[in-house]
């Protein structure tokens, strides 16, 4: 990923020949009655740095079928050269472009602007639960530093790398978290650490939460054998107790990975049985010796 | 000199030093308090009205019909329901409404309901108000101390709620007959008692942790095709969680205040045969 700050090439406009073409065909009156492909729309974009910063306002062309990153790009072509913005593939899949487009986290490229009314000022800030560097590019090493703090899959002893084999119902529980684009909305909205910054020494958040979960529903994972037990870990060093389960890691997600019903509280039952539940611990003491 | 685009001097969450400068706790232009403002307004209607029936101690049993509120009956002093739910396992020392006893379970399974949590965290306790809305709290440890750790016992709960909707659920057998106990016979509350049973079946099962117990816990679902298809029954209904919670929640009111309704005098049970 990088931060672009230089203009970058001008993304192809569509609309005026189509449009043009279309409004030749028809007559004057329905012509003039029917919106017009482009107009001008009200921006803010927060500029700034870890100084401080503002809320600065843009009038710029929106042409049909864009998204809130084409408009960025363009504010950049024609008014604020110097303006910081992270993207990449522009199709929703690199997970770059993450920002806060009226107060919610999304993706730029997969805003579009026609989900904006055409008078409504659009306000586009910086993720707010990471350190900005610069106008709307943040430091995401938290992320980074809590991905290498959960542990690897184990792989099963005596079996050879290339000999792996699953059933495809073993795996397809876990195959929905691999959709992740590691975009970090879900991080970013979690209230845990956005509201509260001295949790995130001891909260993975949900992507690594889920993470966590992936790897304890995997059918190879041989971490317990070598004694790491993930339910345990995941509620003592991955902070899953944090976790209210208000879902808005879910409501967030572009992939549409339903992170608290299919990860989060699946890994919270599992937790229950290990650590809450006397029943399941005093099962598990009987099963154990009747087949030892 | 003051530039107007210092940093606000308040350093927590969002307005932590180290993030972009902006002084709203939120930039969110929808109406983004609707949703937790009726959800507090519909629990606590809820609440208001259970409470003032759970006390009330009369006005629960109409023959056949007996409300879901006063269902297993565990004292002496409940009136006597011919072939009904009568377990006197208190005795005669139990003075106040026996509602009070039997009620604590089915609370205690919709309190520790993962998405009863999720509404009154987001409602009532503003934790947080909504997504990407900050929250006013300086402090936060979530889950993981006395008393919000004991949302954990959730599966007790849920194996109590099951047998309370075994016994709603012969309840609502006995609806199938008229106020002399003769079989064979339904009137309005028998409808609206099935529906109140078959939306209580479907959210109790519905329920994450009876998701879990299915097959949930499991790690090999290929060595367990029977708990893998119940695993996934159980999912799909668990989708519609929330729906099943509200609907079963006003269904069960609906079928209290009926009863409420006959056994007060306000109208006689419409017989359909």
């Amino acid at each position: 990923m990088s931060a672009s700050t230089t203009p970058t090439q001008s993304t192809p406009d569509s609309s005026p020949t189509g449009a043009g073409d279309v409004a030749s065909t028809v007559p004057a009156q329905a012509a003039s009655a029917a919106p017009a492909t482009s107009y001008e729309a009200k921006f803010r974009v927060w500029r700034g740095d870890a100084e401080g910063g503002d809320l600065k306002d843009f009038a710029v062309e929106v042409n049909e079928g864009e998204v809130v990153l084409d408009i960025i790009h363009r504010l950049q072509a024609t008014q604020a050269s110097d303006l910081a913005v992270r993207w990449n593939c522009k199709a929703g899949k690199c997970g770059s472009c993450s920002a806060e487009i009226n107060g919610r986290p999304r993706l730029l490229c997969m805003t579009r602007m026609s989900t904006f009314t055409r008078e409504e000022t659009i306000t586009v800030t910086p993720l707010r639960a990471f350190p900005v560097v610069r106008d709307l590019v943040t430091n995401v090493n938290f992320n980074y530093q809590k991905a290498r703090e959960v542990p690897a899959f184990v792989p099963p002893p005596g079996v050879a790398a290339g000999e792996y084999r699953m059933q495809q119902v073993d795996v397809e529980r876990s195959q929905e978290f691999r959709k992740c684009i590691e975009c970090f909305l879900c991080q970013d909205t979690c209230h845990v650490v956005r509201d509260h910054e001295e949790n995130k020494t001891s909260f993975a958040g949900p992507r690594f939460l889920m993470r966590v979960a992936e790897l304890d529903m995997h059918p190879l994972d041989a971490a317990e054998e070598t004694g790491l037990d993930r339910q345990t870990t995941a509620q003592d060093e991955h902070g899953l107790g944090y976790c209210n389960i208000t879902k808005c890691c879910t409501e967030v997600c572009p992939e549409g990975i339903k992170i608290t019903d299919n990860a989060l509280i699946p890994l919270k039952e599992r937790v229950a049985d290990k650590k809450y539940d006397p029943l399941v611990w005093l099962g598990n003491k009987i099963r154990r010796r009747t087949t030892g | 000199m003051a530039t107007g685009t210092e940093r606000p001097q308040l350093n927590t969450g969002v307005h932590d030093t180290s993030r972009a400068a902006i002084t709203a706790r939120h930039l969110r232009t929808d109406r983004w308090w609707l949703a937790p403002a009726a959800t507090a307004a519909g629990l606590l209607a809820f609440i208001v009205y259970s409470t003032w029936r759970a006390f009330g101690n009369a006005h629960y049993y109409a023959a056949p019909y007996v409300s879901p509120f006063y269902s297993p009956c565990l004292a002496q002093n409940c009136e006597t329901m011919k072939g009904g739910p009568n377990l006197e396992i208190f005795g005669g020392w139990w003075g106040i409404s026996p509602a009070l006893i039997i009620l604590v379970f089915p609370l205690g399974f919709r309190m520790t309901c993962y998405y009863y949590r999720k509404a009154y965290y987001r409602s009532f306790w503003a934790s947080p108000p909504a997504c990407a809305v900050a929250e006013p709290h300086k402090k936060y440890s979530g889950e993981t101390r006395f008393p919000l750790i004991l949302q954990n016992i959730h599966r007790y709960f849920f194996y109590a709620a099951v047998l309370v909707a075994v016994i709603l659920t012969w309840d609502t057998v006995l609806a199938f007959r008229n106020s002399d106990y003769e079989w064979g016979h339904m009137g309005l509350g028998t409808i609206l008692m099935v529906i109140n049973i078959a939306l209580i079946w479907a959210y109790t099962i519905s329920c994450h942790s009876c998701r879990h117990v299915m097959g949930g816990k499991l790690k090999h679902f290929s060595k367990h095709p029977v708990r893998y298809r119940l695993w996934g029954w159980v999912g799909k209904l668990n989708h519609r969680h929330m729906q099943l919670a509200w609907a079963s929640l006003i269904s069960v009111a609906l079928a209290d205040f009926y009863v409420y309704l006959l056994a007060s005098g306000v109208f006689d049970d419409p017989r359909l045969f």
